[in-house]
């Protein structure tokens, strides 16, 4: 019969939902996510942001054999490639070439770019766990408010209220001073990071909370809810079987946009010194020694630019899931 | 001990050449660095050596600039290095360290007083005379009355909370005396009294042989009781010496001008060359670095070195690294090994770790060699009266020496190593680069170090410094530093390895508790012969040194530069920075 739909064609582009009324072939009902994805296909700005996160998340994975082909080992010393006198590194642009290739750090000589694809790691670890914890809380609360609304949601509304106001960065600042170097199993590093990913969590709930409650609210009064209370359905059922399913979508999208910030936090953490413990490499901590060091770029720009793309990349990816889920919200 | 000294002087002189050829600089530049100074043609460590630019010419200005606010101008009130140097244009002390460069400048000359104190038999009365002809700046006379005043008035340490408290603690204090403004009736004669115009008298608790070097700290300014305002006197203090103050805007600016009552046939110490001193406070340190370059701004008041920007910049250029000297100044950065952390307790463990240590990485991560320090191998720093350099863990290339560190762990029954953690001062990037530099040698032999960093702030009080902490939180290793009060081997030792100043929190001395450094220390102190004096404290350094307690890192050297058209340049081993009151302007 004719041709397919054309989905290069420019008409198709600037109107999505042109998909739907695709003549030919008998039309076939499309979930919600499958239009989503293909509007997502034709979002070329999203789709690389998608495709750094992938391979920000592969580098992550990978470090070690990606260490261990391209660099030294990260918390190596290499003063063979410093100045003794002013303590920079001997080699041009900041000591970069094939040996380091993104150069060596002043002072020791350990090669930056180990050091950034180890950062990664830590970096992702932390932006995805510590949005798992917001998620869960945000969900469970933002659905218990929505759903059953009255004083409850009055209660978890102020609470979310005193969350978004608390000064999150002076309070991380003293509860991270004092975490002990042993508890829960856990000592030293591992339990400085457990516990970081804990408070950012903690802290960053209200926001996805926020939204789920909104949208349980409007889900709530909607047609298959009241049919399924009306065949007799507990809320329990009601909340897993039809509320729920719907609100993936929106926590999907405002968890990619909460991963970034969370990543951010993680960075300003360590910049001030009080996030994960040195040797151990993180963005933000670079960072903050590269200050000391500003004649010297290249110290500055890796870190900065690490986490610049890193963040840009999930903002643009989500941004783009946003779009392909919920167009009005343009 | 000269010997010593000249050793040293040697030693930096090498390292001067090494440099020089690093940076491309001629070695023609050399021989004007020479003791005789010759004129102002510039060359690194010019003023180290010798006097630059000599001059006797007065007149001009001199501008000098403060990256942070004084502690106070009060001589009552004050105890930083930069301040008790400077204060000397506006005051007058018992004594004050010899001017000028070389070993001399570590030894005392007589100020105010006549001669050098008079000790009695027993080490605890010491007596001073003053000169005569001695005034104010409004015209009064200064007689022994005002000292022993000035020295009762810096008792008060909650009106005076910066000052030292040597005093303090050395002098027979009444019981109810509670300071000048609180208890102005006591009578205070059985600590300090004036006996008649010109001679006061030190009664001290128990004997004390290096008195001479406490009464050159501004304690001992004489402060007319009539102009005396407490706390408020720093605003307008009363000038005994050569220069007095024109303006004085608190945490800004003050400037200084000549004070016609000052004679100079009574002071053969200060030439008192400019016309003006202009005093900026609170310039961005980076900024200042820029200023001083650049010829704005002729003095850096601190007088601690160079910020690391600024090293980039200045060591490269042949020309400005002749402008700049790299002493070694009398502080050593060092780490605690703390004996009441198992396995530390035993002392074999202690040792592995002194032979673990890679003290080229440990130099490095401290500034290098050239801003950072010399590579030290026992407590006590060159520039101390009677220092001797030696090494009970020596290792090629100073990179530490990973066999006899595993035999060491052998004896101590730990072959495998072992796991504890370092404390270091987190707002601080040395000591991070030093504690990670640690982690990565001591690793080399199967010591695994936990890094834990904590504010500078709260340091002593509630971590490294806290008994009861660091036990809890089984602290190994502790970053630390300590610079001396005065060039010899009590004002530099006594208050980090003396192990009866421990108390529950804000100690100062982390490791050592040797009851044999204890006994060495008593028999050191009471010693009124210098020279057996110093050998005695040579001995405590050896013996820290034996119980592995404390493992030196560098003896610090700053780069400091001298300002465009400033004369008269000498670095000062006392002051261990110039010699402020020397300078005059071109």
């Amino acid at each position: 019969m004719t041709a397919p739909l054309d989905v290069s064609g420019s008409a198709a582009e600037a109107h999505p939902e042109s998909v739907l009324a695709g003549a030919g072939k008998a039309i076939q009902g499309r979930s919600l996510t499958r239009i989503a994805w293909m509007r997502l296909r034709r979002d070329k700005v999203a789709l690389a942001g998608g495709g750094v996160v992938v391979l920000l998340i592969l580098v992550a994975i990978f470090s070690s054999p990606i260490i261990a082909a391209f660099g030294h080992p990260p918390l190596e010393f290499h003063q063979d490639q410093i100045d003794p006198a002013t303590l920079l590194p001997k080699g041009t642009f900041g000591g970069m070439g094939g040996e380091y290739l993104l150069g060596v750090e002043p002072v020791n000589g350990r090669d930056i770019f180990s050091r950034i694809v180890a950062g990664a790691w830590i970096s992702l670890l932390i932006g995805f766990l510590a949005t798992v914890v917001s998620v869960i809380i945000g969900t469970v609360l933002g659905v218990i408010a929505g759903y059953f609304g009255g004083w409850v949601d009055q209660v978890i509304g102020r609470i979310m209220d005193v969350f978004l106001a608390f000064p999150l960065l002076v309070f991380a600042i003293a509860l991270a001073g004092v975490i002990p170097d042993q508890g829960f199993g856990l000592e030293g590093n591992g339990l400085r990071i457990a516990m970081l990913i804990f408070i950012i969590g903690f802290f960053s709930w209200p926001s996805i909370g926020r939204i789920v409650r909104g949208q349980t609210l409007s889900l709530r009064e909607r047609e298959f809810v009241d049919a399924a209370k009306s065949l007799g359905a507990r809320n329990g059922y009601i909340i897993f079987r039809e509320v729920l399913p719907n609100l993936v979508a929106p926590i999907l999208v405002y968890a990619t946009l909460l991963i970034p910030t969370n990543i951010l936090f993680e960075a300003s953490l360590s910049f001030l010194g009080v996030g994960i413990n040195p040797p151990t490499p993180t963005w933000g901590g670079m960072l903050s020694e590269a200050v000391r060091f500003y004649t010297l770029p290249h110290f500055v720009i890796f870190p900065g630019l690490a986490i610049f793309i890193t963040v840009l990349a999930f903002n643009l990816f989500g941004d783009g899931l946003r779009d392909a889920f919920d167009p009005r919200a343009h | 001990m000269r010997r010593k000294h000249a050793l040293a002087g040697a030693a930096t002189a090498v390292l001067a050449l090494v440099l020089s050829a690093c940076g491309g600089g001629g070695g023609t530049a050399q021989p004007a660095a020479s003791a005789s100074g010759g004129g102002a043609q510039a060359a690194f460590n010019a003023a180290v050596t010798g006097v630059f630019n000599p001059s006797t010419k007065k007149g001009g200005t001199l501008k000098a600039a403060h990256s942070a606010d004084w502690d106070s101008l009060d001589p009552g009130d004050t105890y930083y290095g930069y301040s008790f140097n400077f204060g000397r244009f506006y005051w007058r002390t018992l004594t004050m360290y010899k001017p000028g460069p070389g070993p001399e400048g570590n030894t005392v000359v007589p100020d105010l007083a006549e001669s050098l104190g008079e000790p009695s038999e027993d080490g605890k009365t010491w007596t001073y005379k003053l000169k005569s002809g001695l005034k104010f700046e409004d015209g009064t006379p200064i007689t022994a009355k005002d000292v022993a005043y000035a020295v009762a008035r810096s008792f008060d340490k909650e009106t005076f909370p910066h000052g030292p408290s040597y005093l303090n603690e050395l002098l027979e204090w009444p019981e109810d005396f509670k300071g000048v403004y609180k208890t102005p009736d006591v009578d205070f004669s059985s600590a300090v009294e004036a006996t008649d115009d010109s001679t006061l008298v030190f009664h001290l608790k128990k004997p004390f042989a290096s008195m001479d070097y406490v009464v050159q700290m501004p304690m001992t300014a004489p402060v007319p009781k009539d102009k005396d305002t407490g706390a408020k006197y720093r605003e307008k203090v009363i000038s005994s010496g050569p220069y007095k103050f024109e303006t004085n805007e608190i945490g800004k600016r003050f400037t200084l001008v000549r004070n016609d009552q000052w004679d100079p046939t009574t002071d053969p110490n200060r030439p008192a060359l400019p016309d003006r001193i202009e005093v900026q406070l609170n310039v961005n340190a980076d900024d200042l670095d820029n200023q001083l370059i650049a010829g704005d701004i002729q003095l850096d008041i601190p007088g601690t070195g160079m910020q690391p920007a600024a090293l980039g910049k200045v060591l490269p250029d042949p020309a400005l690294k002749a402008r700049t000297d790299n002493p070694t100044i009398p502080r050593l950065w060092y780490v605690s090994v703390i004996p009441d952390t198992p396995p530390l307790d035993n002392v074999n463990c202690r040792k592995a770790i002194m032979w673990a240590a890679d003290r080229v990485a440990n130099q490095t991560a401290y500034g290098g060699e050239v801003a950072g320090g010399e590579i030290a191998t026992n407590v006590m720093p060159p520039g101390i009266v009677g220092q001797e350099k030696f090494d009970q863990y020596p290792s090629a290339d100073n990179k530490g020496d990973v066999a006899k560190a595993k035999e060491a762990l052998t004896a101590c029954g730990q072959p495998n190593g072992f796991s504890t953690t370092m404390a270091f001062r987190a707002d601080r990037p040395r000591e991070k680069a030093l504690a990670e530099a640690m982690e990565q040698a001591l690793a080399r032999v199967g010591i695994k170090l936990t890094l834990k960093g904590f504010p500078a702030s709260s340091y002593f009080s509630d971590y490294a410094g806290n008994v009861d902490y660091v036990k809890k939180n089984g602290i190994g290793l502790a970053g630390h530093g300590w610079g001396s009060d005065w060039p010899d081997g009590y004002g530099f030792m006594q208050a980090i390895v003396d192990s009866r100043t421990i108390r529950d929190a804000g100690n100062y001395n982390l490791s050592v508790k040797n009851p044999e450094v204890d006994k060495l220390i008593d028999q050191a102190s009471a010693e009124l012969d210098e020279t057996a004096r110093a050998k005695l404290w040579v001995e405590v350094d050896k013996k820290v040194m034996e119980d592995a307690s404390i493992l030196p890192v560098v003896w610090a050297k700053s780069l400091l530069m001298r300002g465009q058209g400033v004369t008269n340049v000498a670095y000062n081993e006392g002051q261990s920075m110039y010699d402020y009151a020397m300078l005059g302007v071109e």
